[in-house]
């Protein structure tokens, strides 16, 4: 394709012959088209060796592994984002095009291509193999899911496909491991290549789908059968009445699941951590150093491996559903819904998650390819009342709202006001939500595209290697700015230190910026000793109780009682609306400015949410402080 | 197409892929819409000339599975729309898959 004609500038001494050529490969890219099976073979060929990061400067994620080969040598694999064509139209594509033709300065030029298509729908997966095989590179043309090939009555020619494409070609079932040895063999040097073919250029898709045919037949395609199994299940999970309602039982299960889990795993991995953390303290002598270890450094860390839990079990769920077909079928159901306000149906389990904990919601957006929903979602899901806000609207609920009953056993005043609080962030979610579709994020007319895979078993390979990444991603990527910012508020609170000893939280840096900031806050009815709150609850939200315990003197733990007590002494009932107002949607947690971070490429995207909700916030504390009073 | 209009009006009619009902067929005939979103529906499958088959829905229709080329992809109904189809078929209703 067009980018063919730059080959003429490559300098040929760097042009590694290949195969044949005892010469051990360096990189190795892998593409195709999106649900080709291409990461599970990606899987396969590298297993636990991968690392996942962004390509730089794009929300791209770049994803190498290392593939060892019978003979001993090892080589590395660029899995490339799923693509249709090789136009760079798509940041996806542009990524893959880039890479593809040398032209990214992070990424080694690759010496050779896997070029992954799904073997049930060649036809149409063959159309990349024109642009693909253009470009000159050595490629081994996989032919995947070779097992529901000939399980559904298709066949191929390997041999006169690859003789008509001019390139090796290999059956393969990536799920079942059947054929793999070829690819190794490919990688190896050690498959034959047939003679080169000129290939036809071809711009218009018509023309590359004939072409596809043509290559198609000559090689004795025969198409499968249509999926019997996927064609019955849809009638279940399709079905006009049953689909929903099925669609609903999953939703609460993993709801359920997810917010039943939350506080137990977050206690229990609190416990062990805050066990370790003595243990450490133990060891060391006290001081400074002592204080910055523990305090800073490894409460920070722990703020973070506090979600793991929860983490691992969304994508545990996301993983079964994403792998065996469902999550496209729940999209669809739920898009006609999400439509209304601007967002598609694969919004709604990020969006759902989000109840539990923004930092894994936030994550599981990669399923959105639509880049503008993506963002979309991303800037509403903290409005979700999170399990951290939980705790806090706990505290003050019941310091300021007599408990009684509302609606005889069912509703009582607490829980009106809790679920009118999970209310309030829902409606400021779909308000943003329409306010950033019909603005900055409009979509324009792009059509909803959304393909339906056959349904599948999910492989425990798959589900686990998808864990593994996806903790890695979050502890690694998201922890290093956390590490940070743990750091920088331990020394908030621990500066200045005076005669080796830490000032008292309301004369330190952080109490300094609590009087500081006193003015500001005095219009939501909040006072310094609130702000300070505030401040912690940069951290995560739920600091804030910790916070005002220590400032009351008190263990927030033992003495519930009194710190609810000291909070009704210390706000008005408008200012304790406020609060709550302030908490519903203030941006408070690093985890998720972190996460978003990492997940849009810069700090564009967190910085304009941070803004955005702070001064949400702001605005909806002081309309609830002057409202009751 | 709600009133029984005779043979020769129906063609005459401009029909798109929103008027196949669950297991109707149609020759798609044109994609009315800007070159690269057509592009892209191509590249799944949607050419001009290729039959096309409708499948299940959400609740309510919308969005609609289509078969296409061995694929099948969900469209929204202000997509289908803009694919203009000939040749419709319609399912029979004894012919009606079995399940």
């Amino acid at each position: 394709m067009s980018g063919c004609s730059d080959c003429g500038s490559c300098n040929p001494a760097t042009v590694v012959e290949f195969p044949g050529s005892p010469t051990a490969l360096k990189t190795v890219a892998v593409i195709g088209p999106p649900n080709s099976g291409k990461t599970t073979l990606f899987n396969r060929l590298t297993g636990l060796r991968q690392k996942v990061a962004n390509f730089p400067g794009v929300t791209v994620e770049q994803h190498t592994g290392l593939a060892t080969l019978p003979d001993g040598r090892t080589l590395q694999l660029i899995d490339l984002p799923g693509v249709y064509s090789l136009s760079p139209r798509s940041e996806d594509e542009q990524v893959a095009y880039d890479v593809l033709t040398g032209q990214r300065s992070d990424t080694a030029k690759p010496e050779a291509v896997l070029l992954v298509l799904d073997s049930t729908n060649m036809g149409r997966h063959l159309m990349l193999a024109a642009p693909i095989l253009s470009l000159g590179l050595p490629t081994l043309v996989i032919l995947n899911m070779a097992d529901d090939l000939r399980s559904r009555g298709g066949r191929v020619d390997v041999e006169k496909l690859a003789g008509e494409l001019g390139a090796p070609v290999a059956l393969v079932s990536a799920r079942r491991g059947q054929g793999v040895e070829k690819v190794f063999d490919f990688l190896a040097g050690a498959m034959p290549k047939p003679a080169p073919k000129e290939l036809p250029i071809l711009q218009d898709v018509p023309k590359c789908r004939a072409w596809a045919g043509h290559i198609g037949s000559q090689a004795a395609y025969r198409a499968p059968a249509p999926p019997k199994w996927t064609r019955r299940l849809d009638g279940v999970f399709l079905h006009p009445l049953g689909g929903p309602l099925l669609f609903l039982a999953v939703v609460v299960a993993i709801f359920q699941t997810i917010f039943t889990v939350a506080e137990p795993s977050e206690t229990l991995v609190d416990w062990v951590i805050g066990h370790i953390g003595n243990w450490i303290a133990a060891a060391l002598p006290a001081g400074l150093f002592k204080s910055l270890v523990i305090d800073g450094v490894f409460k920070g860390v722990g703020s973070v491996i506090v979600f793991l839990p929860q983490i691992l079990l969304l994508f545990l769920f996301i993983g079964i559903l994403e792998d065996s077909g469902y999550l496209a079928r729940a999209a669809l159901i739920a898009d006609r819904t999400m439509a209304k306000v601007g967002l598609q149906g694969k919004s709604f389990i990020p969006l759902l998650s989000a109840y539990a904990c923004a930092v894994p919601a936030i994550m599981s957006t990669r399923t959105i390819e639509n880049k503008r929903d993506r963002i979309a979602t991303i800037l509403i899901a903290p409005f979700m009342t999170c399990s951290a806000r939980f705790p806090v609207y706990l505290l003050i609920i019941a310091a300021f709202i007599p408990n009684r009953p509302l609606l005889g056993r069912f509703l009582s005043t607490g829980a009106a006001a809790m679920l009118g609080l999970y209310i309030l962030g829902f409606l400021v979610a779909v308000l943003t939500a329409r306010v950033l579709k019909s603005s900055i994020l409009k979509s324009g007319r792009t059509p909803f595209l959304l393909e339906m895979p056959s349904y599948r078993w999910p492989t425990f390979t798959s589900l686990g290697l998808r864990l593994l990444d996806r903790s890695k991603v979050f502890l690694v990527r998201a922890g290093t700015i956390i590490l940070l910012v743990s750091v920088l508020l331990w020394g908030a609170l621990n500066l200045p230190y005076t005669n080796g000893h830490p000032p008292e939280i309301a004369n330190s840096l952080a109490g300094t910026v609590g009087r500081t900031i006193e003015p500001a806050i005095k219009p939501l009815g909040f006072n310094w000793k609130i702000g300070i709150g505030l401040i912690t609850a940069v951290f995560s939200r739920e600091t804030i109780i910790a916070t005002l315990g220590t400032i009351y003197g008190m263990d927030p733990a033992s003495n519930k009682e009194g710190l609810q007590a000291a909070i009704h002494h210390d706000l008005t009932a408008g200012g304790a609306f406020a609060l709550l107002v302030f908490f519903a949607f203030a941006m408070q947690c690093i985890s998720t400015i972190a996460v978003v971070r990492r997940e849009t490429g810069g700090w564009k995207w967190p910085v304009l949410q941070f803004s955005y909700m702070t001064l949400l916030a702001y605005v909806g504390a002081f309309a609830a402080f002057h409202l009751i009073h | 197409m709600q009133l029984s209009v005779n043979c020769d009006l129906a063609e005459a009619l401009p029909a798109s892929l929103m008027d196949l009902r669950q297991g109707d067929a149609a020759i798609l005939d044109g994609i009315d819409l800007p070159m690269e979103d057509a592009r892209r529906l191509m590249e799944l499958g949607f050419l001009p000339g290729t039959q096309i088959t409708a499948g299940r829905s959400a609740p309510g229709g919308d969005p609609r599975v289509f078969q296409v080329d061995g694929s099948e992809i969900a469209l929204r109904r202000e997509t289908a729309r803009r694919l203009k189809v000939r040749g419709k078929k319609t399912a029979k209703l004894d012919a009606k898959p079995r399940v």
